[in-house]
Formats: structure tokens, sequence, C-alpha cells
């Protein structure tokens, strides 16, 4: 764990694995909700790091987090969230390709992969899901396109996302989901929140 | 409708719905929002007697103009504008009475970029996640004002303030940016670090509520390659591939991919802005709280390019 001072009030916390990042956040959620843990505006898990911000004191936290006992992720206490899946993007061959595999293939493996939101960016209620080993990890599109449909179930590099809504995105397009993924009047908005769980289940792709 | 409203005669250039913003979301990928001169906002405000949470209209550069439904009390302050009611000059930074029906115009600015607008009971449209702050990267909160809109006002919460003397700031010369260095000044060269410090560079006309961008010499990168998406704080200074420092305003996202070299603490951002494009700007390096002065940070061990030993 190395901790980086952010401005005056921030501390970005780097580690060396996506599973320690998600160790540490939990620690962190489970610390904030035992009100042991100093008030702070925003907690913010990412690929490597988790930031820290709105902290009165970084400097007493930072000295503190040396001597804390981080726990091991234990798998599975929240229910997975489930979100079907037309396995219907135009990036589909593209993938199979890659996998060399076939499309049918995509989806059994796909659809078989238990997902964690490793974090959340890019827009409200976009989740970054790892789970998918190393081997299945796929590019980018060299060109992006400027308009991906909402509900678009996609892939680049470690990640698969789904997209809350249109927007331009460069990520290879393997299915489609109805599921609303952010709703700012529902409590929870976002669906899906880093630590959450997911699961994708195959729909028929014929109406 | 209620009367409580007013109506768009002139939206201006961009005029949008502001408050404190909704922080606290940064995890779900919400961006902090809110008026981009928070001490501004907070003072137009705190003339109409409203609290600072109340939602304000923050122009830019060209004002706007409204048609009160129902006599209210408006105060206008950031960027120093001409300030009319029904066409007849008004005072800027003071509470102003519009009578019900006459149309209240604050004009272009004579310097800096984003006046506040702030009306007994504030702006009563739709709290998203306890914010009305427009979003304008991902779109939350109401949409910019556009002409023949009508939005609601709040009830007025109290007497407007009797004692404010609001000084008329002068145009600005410089911006002056601190920063303290980090969390990734160790992607950039010494020589890349002091093009910062010394470089000459100006506002972008690129620039807008999500950053200020800056156009001037490019800060020579140490490491090349990809940093994995990480948090990105208010005040950020990310530097793209084309190293040109970017201050992160309150509409940023809230991670990204780019090596952040430096943070502008948040008090420093109300001049940001309020910065026309073409200001010179000069970045100021703070002293750091998180090293030693051999560089090293302290106290937990690790090298200077970020790995672990």
């Amino acid at each position: 764990m190395r901790p980086l001072p952010v401005g005056e009030h921030g501390l970005l916390i780097e580690l060396d694995s996506a599973e320690e990042v998600e160790a540490l956040h939990a620690e962190l959620l489970r610390r904030a909700a035992d009100g042991a843990l100093p008030p702070l505006r925003e907690i913010v898990p990412a690929a490597r790091t988790v930031l820290l911000d709105g902290l009165a004191d970084p400097r007493g936290l930072l000295a503190e987090l040396a001597a804390w006992d981080i726990p091991p992720l234990t798998a599975g206490h929240r229910p997975a969230v489930e979100i079907p899946v037309r396995y219907d993007g135009p990036d589909l061959a593209d993938v199979a390709a890659l996998w060399d595999v076939t499309p049918d293939e995509v989806v059994r493996r796909h659809s078989a992969t238990e997902f964690h939101v490793a974090f959340c960016g890019f827009a409200p209620g976009f989740g970054y899901l790892t789970g998918l080993p190393e081997p299945l990890h796929v590019p980018r599109r060299d060109t992006p396109r400027t308009k991906v449909p909402v509900g678009s179930v996609a892939l680049a590099g470690p990640y698969t996302g789904v997209y809350p809504r249109s927007s331009p995105g460069g990520w290879q397009l393997i299915g489609t989901a109805d599921t609303v993924l952010w709703d700012p009047r529902r409590e929870p908005a976002a669906l899906l929140s880093p630590g959450t769980r997911v699961r994708f289940v195959p729909q028929e792709t014929a109406r | 409708m209620t009367d409580r409203a007013f109506s768009v005669v002139r939206a201006g250039a961009l005029t949008t719905v502001q408050d404190l913003g909704r922080p606290g979301h940064a995890h779900l990928g919400v961006p902090r929002a809110g008026a981009l001169d928070a001490p501004a906002h907070r003072l137009a405000n705190r003339l109409v007697g409203n609290p600072g949470s109340a939602a304000t209209l923050e122009t830019t550069l060209t004002g706007c103009a409204l048609r009160m439904r129902t006599a209210t009390t408006v105060a206008v302050t950031g960027a120093p504008c001409p300030v009319t009611v029904d066409g007849r000059p008004a005072p800027w930074g003071a509470p102003v009475r519009v009578p019900a029906g006459a149309v209240l115009d604050a004009g272009p600015a004579t310097h800096g970029l984003r006046s506040y607008l702030a009306f007994a009971g504030g702006v009563d449209t739709e709290p998203v996640l306890g914010s009305r702050a427009a979003d304008l990267l991902s779109g939350l909160g109401p949409d910019p004002l556009g002409d023949g809109a009508v939005l609601p006002l709040g009830d007025p919460h109290g007497p407007p303030a009797r004692a404010d003397a609001v000084p008329h700031p002068g145009p600005v010369p410089e911006l002056l940016l601190p920063f303290l260095p980090g969390p990734r000044d160790a992607w950039f060269t010494e020589a890349g670090l002091r093009t910062l410090t010394t470089g000459r560079f100006r506002v972008s006309p690129a620039s807008n509520r999500i950053g200020l961008r800056t156009e001037g010499p490019p800060l020579e990168r140490a490491r090349t390659g990809e940093l994995p998406s990480e948090g990105m704080p208010l005040g950020a200074l990310q530097v793209p591939p084309n190293g040109l420092p970017v201050l992160f305003l309150h509409d940023h996202p809230t991670t990204g991919g780019y090596p952040v070299v430096g943070v502008v603490p948040e008090r420093f951002l109300a001049s940001a802005a309020q910065a026309v494009p073409g200001t010179p700007v000069r970045f100021l390096r703070m002293r750091p709280w998180g090293r030693v002065p051999s560089g090293r940070w302290n106290p937990t061990a690790g090298d200077a390019d970020g790995r672990r030993a």
C-alpha cells in the first residue's frame, strides 16, 4: 500500500492488484459504517487505487493507514445483480475471432463469468466490471463509435461494461440489455456500485 | 404554474442553474458540479436572504435577461456587468427589488466570465441526488437555459442582508494557480516540472465547466504509457498526451487515465472560473505536506517513480 498526497485534503492509495483495491475499499466502507473513519467527502476506488478526498487531516490518516490490518475479501456476501442480455452486438464476431472461439462460445463464457464492479466512472452508473480471465481481454476498437446505443454490453481490456445512456465509445459491443442502470429518482440511483457482483443472463435474440 | 417563477427572455451564451453541487457520489461516476465561483454564488444568495445552498443562475460572458412573474428580490455578483430593470440601471452586487412583470437584465461581463443571479427563495427546479446543479459532463440537473423557458422560484427564506459591502473586483491581469505537487508528478521530468512553474501559459478558448485548458509549452514526460484509471479530484492538473495541463473544474470526470502533476486547492478555483481565454496563467508550486525534504514519501517507503520497493 502506497499513499500519495492529493492536494491539501486528499490521499491516493496505490495498491498492487484489483483484489487489494477491492479489499481496501471494503475495509474503508466498513470503517466508515462503524464511525471509525474521519469524515470525508469521497471514496473513489479505481483500477489500482482508492482516492480519499475531503479529509480535514490527510496526514493523520496517512500515519494511521500503515497500521491497518486489511482482511482479504471473502467472496459472495452480497447477492449478485442479474442482467438479462441479448447477445446481438455488432462486434460479437470480432470478439469471437479475438478469443478464437465461436460466437456461441463467447456467449457461454461471458454469461458463465461472475463479474465484480471494480469501479465506476465515464458516466453516472457506468461500472467497470472485472472477472474475465486475462486471455479473454480484448483491445478497444481502432475507431470509436460516435454513438453507442443505451444498454450496450461491451468489452475493453480487462473490463466489461453496460452503457447507461447513449454516448460515444470505443468498446467492443457484444450485446444489449434493457435493465435500467441509472435512474436518479431511484434509490440507489446506480444499479451497479463498486463491489457489486454481476451476472449476465443470455436472452433469446429473436423477438 | 405558480406565479413564483421567471421566464427567460435572453438565455445568453450559457446560463445554468447551480448550487453547491452534489459531492459524495464520485464513486458512482457522478461529478460534483455546482457554481464554479462558489464565493460569488454564496454572496449572491446572502444578499437576497438565502442560505448558500439555494440555487442561483451562473451566466457565461454575455449574461441573461429574465421576466419575473412575481415581485422578487434579486442580486447579481461574480463577473461585474451592467444590471437593468426594465431598461433602468440597477446596482450590481446589491439586493434589487424587481416588480412583477419587469425584465431583469444582467448584461455582458465588463471583465471576468461568470455572473451569478440569486433570487429570494432560490431557483426551485427538481433536485437530482440532492442538488439542482446542472452538470454538463453527465447531463444531470436542469438543462442550460433556453429562450422562453420558465423556471420556478422557491418561497423567500428571510430578509435580505443589509450590511454587505460588495467590492467590485477589478480585471485580473494574470491567473495565479498555486498547486501541491502529485500524485503523479513523478511521471514528468525535472525539466517538465520546471516548465510548469516557469513556462508562459494562457487560458485556452477551449475551456469550459469541465476544465480550464491551457496553451503554452508542453510538459516533458519521464514515463510513457498509460496510467490505469484513477480517481480525479477537483482542482487536479491533469496532463494529457499533448503535455498541456488541464485544470479540472466542477464538472470534471470522476476517474481518468492521464497523470495528475499537481492539485490546485479549491479556494483558488474561483479565480479560475473568472479567467477569460487568453489570460496569462502562472502555476506556483506550494510546499508539499506529504514528503520529507529528500523527495521521498513519508512515512511509507516507496521509490520516486511510484513503484513499491
